[in-house]
């Protein structure tokens, strides 16, 4: 034979502990964990990544009011900027990283599709104050995507300008509010239940209402006789959620509207839950007067690390001629924006304007590629799927978790359990850090409040069957973890980019810009 | 359906599994008359990608875009050019699709994104701090004035005529239910200096004042100097609250903070995010160091992990909604997010070198313009300084020359009669915005088209 | 000098017509890390079992309630730069606000330290 001596063995077994002796490296770098500065540490105020053509020579117009003095705000080239965005990227947990099981926050996959039809220049280059005819289309979108949400939850008119979710409630409040003040009946308390997310009771405060919670019953839903008890002549609305912050369906939900309707309030309903039951059950044949839907929840536009959002609400009929300015109506085969001016006596009851322009169109453009794409019968599965999910999550780990509710049924698209049976002082948050370890980001935690150390975990629908085992394997083994007492949870996360962090610290020294180094 | 993963196969061992008998049995308790039989009947079934991108291109082509066309319209939103790295980098997956950074130790890339931000912002208006974004510049602006009364204990405000109509216009039905006072009037098209209303604002501060709200460059382009303002506001107890539409802007001419502005607020669109037909755009926030616990949204804060690492936290939250419900400073959950991300990443792109560049091509191209649009016959420049955008005075009406223009494929700018309906004095008013997209052409085919118009 | 406590967990050092208000060492433990306290300013006026200062931790906001009715003298300034005092020395340093009593009487339903003690071995 020929012998070519390139052969390679390894130097010696590989042993556990065979790094560094500090555990550490000369950059502070872990292989593909880089550590990344700010850009005020890499970059200067002298560098710029954009290139410019030549400025014209004109006398200045500014009226003496010249910017000298430095700004302190540094440039990078491109790669050096690239470089810097794309390494901070990597050091965020995200859906398309894994599953994202946060409870009323539906992480469902953003589609792909959604971006390269936001992308499209007719509504990504287009001004709102245009002219109406050089924007029919974009008109028609925003006329189409209401329509959707019309009939997907069968009420009778929709006000698609609110920004987000709070934005959305704070004009179903308004809304409620001006409907109340037109009939002469000005009234000063609304109702929340004890386990509504914190927008509900700081919107209807911000809307000059006094707050007045009902407790939950045992079972984990609105206490109606409580309820029933206290609705009076003072009562301008109930804000519900449905299905629940536990994640379960109102049962009485019909009764409940009933009961609201008879003492002349309103109710309002919180629409974060909604993929639930989206093509399932329609809202309004409940009872419902109006409603906001989160298109970042339901309708899968990207959560973008904390926004934007878009909170687009429904009405009733009694509520419609309250809706905000201004918005999109359809006359013929022509779109037209009905703003101040053509406020006439048809919409002369509109309680006013709430932001610039007229709405989150790069949002809009998003959700109806994804309506679009699913149509009535893939939005029905989408509810069943996310239920189903929910439901196998509860059921898989009920014997290594306590699950408060999980006796009275099923659950709705997520499961809700509490911190009892930890042992050793380990808490819900130890567990979640656990979590982390495990590659995964924790569910929603303390939340919602009628639980102690709660623990909720929306899977939704585009999880597969093999996700969701890997997670519950992940949750059974950290949870079981917890229940023998296992005091190294206390001091996890130990593999993820940073341990924990010091939240004391921060908020009693707040260090909120960055200050040159003197 | 292609994101809908599981199998018939799954379905039926997942409900095996829990021992369900089917689908309809984890909906018992919908009420039997509320449970849709099946798909709902007047929507469409599900389709292709195919099929979709071809409903929506239908729509987007019958729409005038501005990059195609001359193109002058701003008035609170601007076409600037976004460097084609940002719009890569805002869809990696772990940005787009990434939440809100309540579990700080996965989420650091956010984090530290968004003190970036928080600095950029500060430094760009002037002021010591700044939070992590609000949904847009309107919404912001109102924020503000609940803040002034809750800092000074007043309730009422006085906005300066040059503020953006729709601006006013929610800051009125807001304050119809907060019992705030809004002190308002209109813009006059005055020689030299339209929409300024210095004198009277300055006269009208009182001890009742909580704040003055005051736009610069203003509706109608004007640039001013607030410090006397400032002052005259600050000898009063009130507050100064500046707003800024434009923010390249201030690459050329002061930061309101400079000039005593003690909260700033503005729209972030120009840096990073695109017309957008509206929306989302991204709110910008900033104040004095003392005022920072009456902020509303988002803060971002810099810390030490057990180990000893510099890393950021969401702080100050005892402000926020989900802690403080019903006394919270305001009701906001979602911010601007990705939205400022992109704003960063331009503004890391431009520095501020670049955005010094940028602004005086912005200054260059609309003085330029201006000097060769008031040569039109029947056109008269209103404005004495200015920025990017400037006032026309047609010598007719300026909103059905504006649909003539439309019909040729020209975007000429924003008629006052549309922003302001009804009001005679300002009916042959036209603002028009020039940036640094806007060609010598652009211009030569506006001011053509003008003069045919006027005629 | 008498101090008294009130089941929501406010102690009050009574000194003539003066009194010093401050939260209890339970309270502080239970709270967690105290990041914030808002105290009222000098002159304005409380009234016994109504909101008089906030204090805040990391993850939520409390409420201390005025165990007496009277006016405020002085908020502790030493707080404001140094919020961890309500924790290290709840029931010294880190006392709260001074205010005058407008009815002294209003002492009378409070409990003494025995009392407290076991009232909250009692929780």
């Amino acid at each position: 034979m020929t012998i070519n001596p390139s052969g390679w063995r390894p130097e010696h077994a590989l042993a556990a502990n065979d790094g560094p002796a500090d555990g550490g490296t000369f950059t502070g770098n872990r292989a593909l964990m880089l550590e990344e500065k700010l850009i005020f540490e890499i970059g200067d105020t002298e560098s710029c990544g954009v290139d410019f053509d030549d400025v014209p020579e004109v006398a200045s117009r500014l009226g003496g009011l010249e910017r000298a003095a430095p700004m302190g705000i540094p440039g990078l080239s491109e790669p050096e900027t690239v470089r810097h965005y794309t390494r901070l990227s990597r050091q965020n947990y995200a859906i398309d990283l894994g599953l994202f099981p946060l409870g009323s926050c539906t992480m469902k996959h953003n589609p792909r599709l959604n971006e390269r039809m936001a992308r499209l220049p007719g509504f990504a280059d287009v001004h709102p104050l245009q002219p109406a005819e050089t924007v029919q289309g974009a008109y028609e979108l925003i006329h189409v995507l209401g329509e959707w949400l019309i009939k997907l939850t069968g009420m009778n008119s929709v006000a698609m300008s609110p920004k987000a979710g709070a934005h959305g409630e704070l004009c179903g409040l308004l809304a409620i509010r001006s409907a109340l003040e037109a009939r002469g009946d000005a009234r000063k308390v609304v109702l929340v239940p004890e386990s509504a997310h914190g927008t509900n009771p700081a919107t209807a405060a911000f809307c000059g209402y006094s707050v007045e919670t009902i407790p939950a019953t045992k079972a984990g839903r609105v206490d109606r006789a409580a309820l029933e008890a206290r609705l009076g002549p003072d009562v301008a609305a109930v804000m519900i959620t449905n299905p629940n912050t536990c994640g379960l369906f109102e049962r009485e939900m019909v009764e409940i509207c009933e009961a609201v309707h008879a003492v002349g309030a309103l109710v309002y309903c919180d629409g974060a839950n909604f993929n639930a039951i989206v093509g399932r059950v329609r809202p309004g044949d409940l009872g419902i007067d109006a409603m906001h839907i989160n298109l970042h929840k339901t309708f899968s536009t990207p959560h973008g690390g904390g926004g934007p959002g878009a909170g687009p609400v429904v009405f009733s009929e009694a509520l419609s001629p309250f809706a905000p300015l201004p918005f999109v109506e359809k006359t013929g085969e022509t779109y037209s924006l009905v703003e101040e001016e053509t406020a006439d006596e048809d919409h002369s009851k509109s309680f006013g304007r709430m932001a610039a322009f007229h709405g989150q169109m790069g949002m809009f453009t998003r959700a109806a590629s994804y309506m679009m794409s699913h149509g009535a019968d893939g939005l029905r599965q989408v509810a069943e799927d996310a239920v189903l999910n929910a439901n196998y999550v509860l059921r898989q780990l009920e014997d290594v978790l306590d699950a408060p509710f999980g006796d009275s049924g099923p659950c709705m698209h997520e499961a809700l359990f509490s911190d009892d049976g930890l042992a050793n002082g380990l808490s819900t948050m130890d567990i979640a850090k656990g979590l982390i370890d495990e590659g995964f980001h924790p569910m929603t935690m303390y939340f919602p409040l009628v639980v102690h150390g709660a623990m909720l975990i929306e899977p939704t629908e585009t999880e597969s069957k093999a996700s969701l085992d890997q997670f519950i394997g992940a949750l059974r083994s950290v949870a079981s973890r917890a229940s023998a007492g296992d005091l190294t949870l206390k001091s996890a996360p130990f593999y993820a980019p940073r341990r924990r962090l010091d939240e004391t610290g921060a908020a009693r020294k707040p260090i909120l810009t960055w200050r040159d180094p003197a | 359906m292609r994101y809908l993963p599981l199998s018939d196969g799954d379905r039926a061992s997942m409900l095996a599994s829990i021992g369900a008998p089917s689908i309809d049995a984890l909906f018992a308790d919908v009420p039997e008359a509320a449970r849709l039989a099946g798909a709902i009947e007047d929507l469409p079934l599900h389709a292709s990608e195919l099929s979709v991108e071809r409903q929506l291109k239908a729509m987007a082509s019958k729409n005038l875009v501005a990059g195609e066309s001359p193109f002058f319209i701003g008035c609170g939103a601007y076409r600037h050019h976004i460097p084609a790295s940002v719009d890569h980098i805002i869809q990696r997956g772990e940005f787009l699709t990434s939440y809100t950074p309540y579990q700080p130790e996965i989420a650091q890339g956010t984090l530290q994104v968004l003190f970036e931000f928080q600095s950029q912002v500060a430094r760009l208006y002037g002021c010591d701090v700044a939070n992590a974004s609000m949904y847009d510049g309107s919404t912001a602006c109102w924020e503000a004035i609940g803040m002034a009364r809750r800092i000074t204990k007043r309730s009422k405000a006085i906005l300066s005529a040059g503020l953006h109509p729709h601006y006013v216009s929610l800051c009125n039905t807001m304050a119809k239910f907060t019992g705030d006072t809004l002190v308002t009037s209109l813009p006059s098209l005055t020689d030299g200096a339209p929409g300024n209303d210095m004198a009277a604002l300055l006269s009208a501060i009182d001890s009742q004042t909580s704040c003055v709200v005051v736009q610069n460059p203003n509706i109608l382009g004007h640039v001013a100097d607030l410090s006397e303002l400032a002052d005259a506001c600050h000898a009063k107890g009130a507050l100064l609250v500046a707003v800024v539409t434009e923010p390249v802007a201030l690459g050329a001419i002061k930061s309101p903070g400079e000039m005593g502005a003690d909260i700033v607020v503005g729209e972030g669109q120009s840096i990073g995010v695109g017309l957008n037909f509206g929306g989302p755009y991204v709110g910008l926030f900033a104040c004095s160091e003392k005022y920072v616990r009456q902020m509303p949204g988002r803060l971002c804060g810099e810390t030490v992990d057990a180990a000893g690492q510099r890393g950021y936290v969401l702080t100050l939250s005892t402000r926020e909604q989900h802690i403080r419900r019903e006394k919270a400073t305001s009701n906001i959950c979602t911010n601007a997010g990705l939205c400022a991300l992109a704003f960063t990443i331009h503004m890391s792109l431009l520095g501020e070198a670049g955005l010094r560049k940028l602004a005086s091509i912005n200054h260059a191209r609309a003085v330029l313009a201006a000097e060769r649009l008031a040569a039109v016959p029947g056109v008269e420049l209103v404005n004495g300084a200015f920025f990017n955008e400037f006032t026309l005075r047609l010598s007719q009406e300026a909103r059905p020359v504006i649909r003539t223009l439309a019909k040729q494929g020209i975007l000429g700018g924003v008629a006052l009669g549309r922003l302001y309906p009804g009001v005679d004095a300002l009916a042959n008013g036209l603002v028009v915005a020039v940036t640094e997209t806007t060609s010598e052409d652009d211009v030569e085919q506006l001011a053509g088209a003008l003069e045919e118009a006027l005629a | 000098m008498t101090t008294y406590f009130t089941r929501e967990h406010e102690w009050i050092a009574v000194e003539g017509d003066v009194a010093k208000v401050g939260i209890t060492d339970y309270a502080q433990a239970q709270l967690g890390d105290i990041v914030f306290v808002e105290v009222p300013a000098a002159g304005t006026t409380v009234a016994k079992g109504k909101e008089a200062a906030v204090v805040e931790s990391v993850k939520a906001a409390s409420d201390i309630y005025a165990p007496v009715s009277g006016e405020i003298v002085e908020g502790n300034a030493a707080l404001e730069g140094d919020p961890a005092l309500a924790n290290t020395a709840p029931e010294t340093e880190g006392w709260f606000f001074k205010l005058t009593l407008s009815d002294p009487g209003e002492l009378e339903g409070l409990m003494d330290e025995t009392a407290y003690k076991a009232f909250v071995d009692g929780l």
